[in-house]
């Protein structure tokens, strides 16, 4: 059989090129299965959801009994197997075949087989349980003599395998690359790649195979190993330096049209396979002159070969120019580069033109003047009909915003974000708004305006770091205390008249932001006063109600179907599309408020506001959406204008200017303001798009201001209170009372005065939180919170320093190291007759510190000692990972250091290594070793005081919170925090009451928050870091200790 | 990296799906009514990509049929757009005329044979062979043993 088939191989290309001489058999491969044939006839014709429904589940149940039953056959099976794929693909789940599949890939012959492999790699995921029953089906088939079946065993290896059982087949595999048939040593080399992929450990030791494999003499087996080449050059090019030269002669056979005639597309040879080359290229010459100067020639000869015939030519051009600009430059070759991006964006190809944008704006930071170029097409682009090029075009303008031209680009933004609906488009665009604004605004009032659209249109979906970092911009300040105030001032300005205009709607987050900035809610000093105008009750403080309430409560109430407020309420709650769940920003800093009496009141129910201010009832939100942009413009156009009209004339022709209509003049003058400040008058501004430009509302780091810190705190008010006072005259004073009682915080803000106008930012009383007031009240200093962390003394069980001390001689210096800090144990690795290792963790404050000892125990001479780490996800050796001692002298020791960072959180994981030595002409000796790093190693306590750490608390966008049961001895909270403090190493803060907040930081500087409350044998645990996924890991690491204390 | 590449018809029936990040079904439902959506609203002058939430849309009609390639930001994607069509090409190859196939949907009736050959060309979202002999060369061999 194997002979049949290996014939069949070999003879393959050959009947190909006799076209479809293979293939002929059209027919039959077209004729429909029955079954499956109906059931999508039937699916097609059906016009409803409800409909297809029904249809599939009969079929799932008529699939599941045949699939069951003893004497379905495997041919039937396999029918079955393409229907179950076919009803999972509409979405319907059918996990009672995924058995059946895989037995079908063990008994089937060899179609059935390749259809139970397949039905296999859609149904399953990478960790699901069965997949470990095809283990044994995989290692039988690879060892068929069957091509065709050691063919599916790897196809099936590279889609989907069980990572813990890669040892069962590696070897095998590892065989197939000395194949004699392309195709298995290609399939084989695909496999590794998988492997490489899922664990990238366990074909370390094979990396001189897929030497082999680039070498091979086939294209497809060649083409196979650049995948992994490309992905292990993308971690670390720097190792594979000397394989450009073998990347750059693949390259220019290719483009020298040496290979087979099929693999040209459209005449093109082998494109993805040239594209591959192009990028792996790029990644080795980037900033490294002595690499690029080798890829200069096969880049211009891929920039010439390229003949504009076929949009594949398109692709391949595209990623040369990106190779050309990511290496180190050559003038000449961007030169053509910068020629060639020209042909994407001048063609009437449209996707051609996007592909031209999204090049332009690659190089654009480094190659301003290509803007200058372009800008006529830039403009036509921004008015395109297609928004997605539009969207390509303002990202493009955004790498070259700098404080001349910032006010027309943020408006072309913000006109785009008008005409958005999608949300990932509006958090995103929002986000490149503010940070603009931030960085480059040209004065106040553009600034508040321009944020006031940001709010506005971006209140709901917009990432909370905007909203932070506004206040507390607001509330810092700069240096000048007059302009500062000048700020707060328009801030407020600004919002008392978008307030006044009528019918508008505003998210709820912007309505925080307004009332957090003018907190003494001066605005509604209006509604108060009319309101008590029309008869409302004058604010009454809350014992005053309390004993009016108990005096009424006996009194018989006559109108039993009065106006109610709460269905006001409700209904007008309704209005709003916004979710009314809190946003996380400040309020309610621990959960434990003291209205928890009161919790619906302290949920913002804002929509409810603007129906009942206008007086037509409920309005969509178009109105202000516009309201808000238009006042921007007018400052910046025209100055921007006239100043810098010069600069662009010189770079047009001014007799041709004479000619152009007056739209050609509208674009020209847009030009002009857009791209002002680049080419080479300017281009510092440009470059400098960081730095060289005075960050007017940059974050200042030093804060002097005190008196605005309070911006940040905690204001719980329910604007939906307020309008009754004028809309439901006939209400009566029982139902006042009761709204009043509710309503108590809000209104005693809207009684204090109007001074807040002039003072601009201040807030009086927070919330009976007393953490808050804690936090707030504390005087700020420069949030330097990094730097003077020296570590809390912390002991490991048995510091055991002198065990070893006396056993092997250390160098001295290394003995004052471990001195000076915390450190582990020594603990042994690995040992043979002749030499062990042994190693010690050291917990410095900035870093984690490895120290490996090498003892020669033997009375010979250790030669080419080589100490070698394995490098992984996990971790980052800040040294060259790798150690050479020409000679370790007989019974001597050396030592070792490496600097560890960690570089993806892990809870646990096992740092490996080897070391290899040789003795004398003997071959290498090697011996493997491996030490386990926890989290906790790379946690250091975070020295800040309360106040610092109410700044940070409010700053960090990422919580968890996680009640966790404690036992009799932690329900005394300092005990607890002691154990915190000890065994995770977090610094203490503060305690207050039941409540204890701790800080650390996850070396180099990820800052980590905890609040801890402790309640009736609960403790309230609360989380917050700058970082998504440390407070997870944290939380675990707390509960295990707090569970083991 | 390719995420997903999907066969879908006018009517928003998917006709093929194949992921290569794991997505829970009733996600990929979602998502391709979402992403046929999208496609069916944008014109023939517009362009053939889409940004879409945090990935790329990359899609090629064919007579009823559309199809749609996710692919995130190191994808070339006029080199993912051509990939499309070489595929149709292998598909073309294989069933002979399958452009008017298409028309009638018949390669839908064939599901496992395109797999089959989609699997050949795309692994671990990477395309990995482009040749067309090569391609095809284990289904012809696979019809070959089933007729004898």
């Amino acid at each position: 059989m194997s002979d049949i088939v290996e014939k069949t191989l070999t003879a393959l290309p050959g009947l190909f090129l006799q076209h479809q001489a293979a293939g002929g058999s059209g027919v039959p491969r077209v004729s429909v299965s029955s079954r499956l044939g109906s059931l999508i006839r039937s699916i097609t014709a059906l016009t409803s959801k409800h409909e297809e429904e029904k249809l599939i589940q009969q079929e799932l149940a008529s699939l599941k009994a045949t699939v069951a039953a003893p004497n379905t056959t495997l041919r039937l099976m396999k029918e079955c197997m393409v229907r179950l794929i076919y009803c999972e693909m509409l979405g319907y789940e059918s996990s009672f075949g995924y058995i059946h599949a895989i037995k079908l890939a063990q008994q089937g012959n060899l179609l059935e087989k390749r259809v139970g492999y397949l039905a296999v790699s859609l149904f399953l995921h990478e960790n699901h349980e069965l997949l470990l029953l095809l283990v044994n089906t995989v290692v039988k088939d690879l060892q068929s003599t069957n091509l065709v079946e050691v063919c599916m065993a790897l196809t099936i290896v590279s889609q989907i395998f069980p990572r813990e059982m890669i040892p069962a087949v590696l070897p095998l595999i590892e065989d197939k690359l000395q194949h004699s048939k392309e195709i298995i040593r290609r399939k084989a080399v695909q496999a590794l790649y998988k492997f490489h992929l899922i664990a990238p450990n366990q074909v370390q030791h094979i990396h001189v195979k897929f030497r082999k494999a680039l070498c091979d003499r086939d294209v497809g087996v060649m083409a196979a190993s650049l995948h992994i080449y490309l992905r292990m050059i993308k971690e670390n090019p720097s190792a594979y330096k000397d394989l450009t030269g073998s990347f750059v002669t693949i390259l220019k056979q290719v483009v020298g049209g040496k290979l087979p005639v099929d693999f040209n597309y459209h005449s093109v040879p082998a494109p993805w396979l040239q594209i591959q080359l192009l990028r792996i290229l790029g990644l080795l010459g980037k900033d490294d002159p002595r690499t690029s100067e080798l890829t200069y020639d096969v880049l211009d000869e891929s920039l010439r070969r390229a003949e504009l015939s076929h949009n594949i030519t398109y692709a391949i051009l595209f990623e040369c120019v990106h190779t050309i600009y990511t290496i180190y430059p050559k003038p000449e070759l961007l030169e053509k580069a910068a020629r060639c991006i020209g042909k994407f964006v001048l063609s009437p190809k449209i996707n051609l033109k996007y592909l031209g944008l999204k090049a332009l704006t690659y190089v654009i930071q480094q190659d301003p003047n290509l803007a200058l170029q372009h800008q006529m097409t830039i403009i036509e682009c921004l008015d395109h009909p297609d928004p997605i090029i539009k969207r390509e075009t303002l990202e493009l303008l955004y790498r070259i915003t700098n404080a001349q031209n910032v006010s027309v680009i943020v408006q072309k933004m913000l006109e785009y974000l008008q005409q958005s609906k999608e949300e990932y488009i509006i958090i995103s665009l929002v986000g490149k708004i503010a940070e603009l604004a931030e960085k480059y605004a040209p004065g106040n009032e553009w600034f508040i305006q321009t944020m006031n659209a940001v709010f506005s249109v971006g209140g709901d979906v917009m990432h909370p770091d905007i909203p932070n970092n506004f206040l507390r911009l607001l509330a810092e300040g700069f240096d000048d205390e007059n302009e500062d105030k000048q700020l707060r001032l328009y801030a407020v300005q600004s919002y008392l008249s978008l307030l006044e205009i009528e019918n508008a709607l505003y998210p709820q987050r912007f309505l925080q932001v307004m009332s957090w900035v003018d907190a003494s809610l001066s605005f509604l000093d209006g509604f108060v006063a009319e309101g008590l105008d029309q008869g409302a009750a004058p604010y009454k403080p809350h014992h005053q109600r309390q004993e009016e309430k108990l005096s009424q409560g006996k009194v018989l109430n006559f109108e039993p179907y009065g106006l109610s407020f709460s269905s006001t309420m409700s209904s007008s709650g309704c209005t709003g599309r916004q979710s009314p769940a809190g946003i996380s920003l400040s309020s309610d800093v621990s959960g434990n408020s003291a209205e928890t009496g009161q919790k619906e009141t302290n949920s913002l129910k804002l929509e409810g506001v603007k129906k009942l201010w206008g007086k037509e009832g409920y309005l969509p939100k178009k109105e202000n959406k516009a309201g808000s942009s238009p006042e921007l413009q007018p400052i910046a156009q025209d100055s921007t204008l006239v100043e810098n009209v010069d600069q662009m004339i010189m770079k047009k022709d001014q007799s041709q200017a004479l000619h152009h209509s007056e739209e050609e003049a509208e674009k020209q003058r847009l030009a002009s303001t857009l791209f002002v400040g680049l080419g080479s008058e300017s281009a510092v501004s440009l470059l400098g798009k960081t730095d060289t430009v005075s960050h007017k509302f940059r974050r200042k780091s030093k804060i002097n201001d005190t008196k605005n810190r309070e911006v940040t705190s905690t204001h719980n008010i329910n604007c939906s209170s307020f309008s009754p006072l004028s809309n439901a005259p006939y209400e009566d004073n029982d139902h006042l009372n009761s709204f009043q009682d509710k309503e108590d915080i809000g209104l005693k803000k809207c009684s204090l005065g109007s001074e807040f106008l002039e003072s601009g930012l201040k807030s009086e009383s927070l919330t009976e939180l007393h953490l808050v007031e804690n936090f707030s009240a504390c005087s700020l200093s420069p949030p330097s919170l990094f730097e003077d962390n020296s570590m809390e003394i912390f002991h490991p069980p048995h510091p055991t320093l002198s065990s070893f001390a006396n056993e092997i001689s250390l160098t001295s210096s290394l003995l004052e190291e471990l001195n000076e800090h915390v450190h582990s144990d020594l603990v042994e690795l690995c040992n043979n007759e002749m030499l062990k290792v042994s190693s010690c963790k050291i917990w410095k404050d900035d870093c984690l510190l490895l120290v490996w000892l090498i003892v020669n125990k033997s009375s010979l001479e250790l030669k080419n000692m080589n100490l070698e780490i394995t490098s992984t996800e996990n971790f980052k050796i800040l040294e060259h990972p790798g150690f050479c001692f020409p000679v370790i002298e007989a019974e001597s020791t050396k030592s070792i250091q490496h600097h560890v960072q960690m570089e993806k959180l892990f809870t646990e994981e096992d740092l490996s290594g080897c070391v290899k030595y040789k003795v004398e002409e003997d071959p290498y000796i090697q011996l493997e070793f491996s030490i386990t790093l926890s989290l906790l190693d790379f946690i250091r306590p975070m020295k800040i005081c309360t106040e610092d750490f109410g700044k940070l608390w409010l700053s960090f966008a990422n919580d968890v919170k996680q009640n966790i049961k404690i036992s009799d001895s932690q329900a005394n909270l300092p005990f607890a925090l002691k154990t915190l403090q000890q065994k995770l190493r977090l610094h203490i803060v503060d305690i207050i009451g039941n409540e204890g907040i701790l800080a650390c930081h996850l070396l180099p500087s990820v800052p980590c928050l905890l609040h801890l409350r402790a309640h009736e044998g609960m403790a309230a645990l609360w989380f917050r870091s700058s970082c998504s996924t440390l407070p997870d890991y944290l939380l675990y690491q707390c509960q295990k200790v707090m569970e083991e204390s | 990296m390719i995420k997903f590449f999907l066969m879908v018809n006018k009517q928003g029936q998917t006709r093929l799906s194949r992921y290569y990040e794991h997505i829970e079904i009733n996600k990929r439902t979602i998502l391709e009514a979402d992403v046929i959506k999208t496609c069916l609203s944008r014109s023939k002058e517009q362009c053939s990509f889409i940004e879409y939430k945090d990935f790329k849309l990359i899609y090629r009609q064919y007579a009823a049929l559309f199809i749609v390639v996710g692919i995130n930001e190191t994808e070339n994607e006029m080199a993912v757009y051509e990939f499309i069509h070489n595929f149709v090409e292998v598909l073309d190859m294989y069933f002979s005329r399958v452009v008017s196939l298409i028309v009638k949907e018949v390669i839908m009736f064939n599901l496992d044979k395109v797999h089959i050959i989609l699997d050949e060309m795309v692994l671990n979202g990477c395309i990995v062979e482009t040749n067309k002999a090569r391609i095809l060369a284990p289904l012809l061999i696979l019809d070959k043993m089933a007729e004898s």
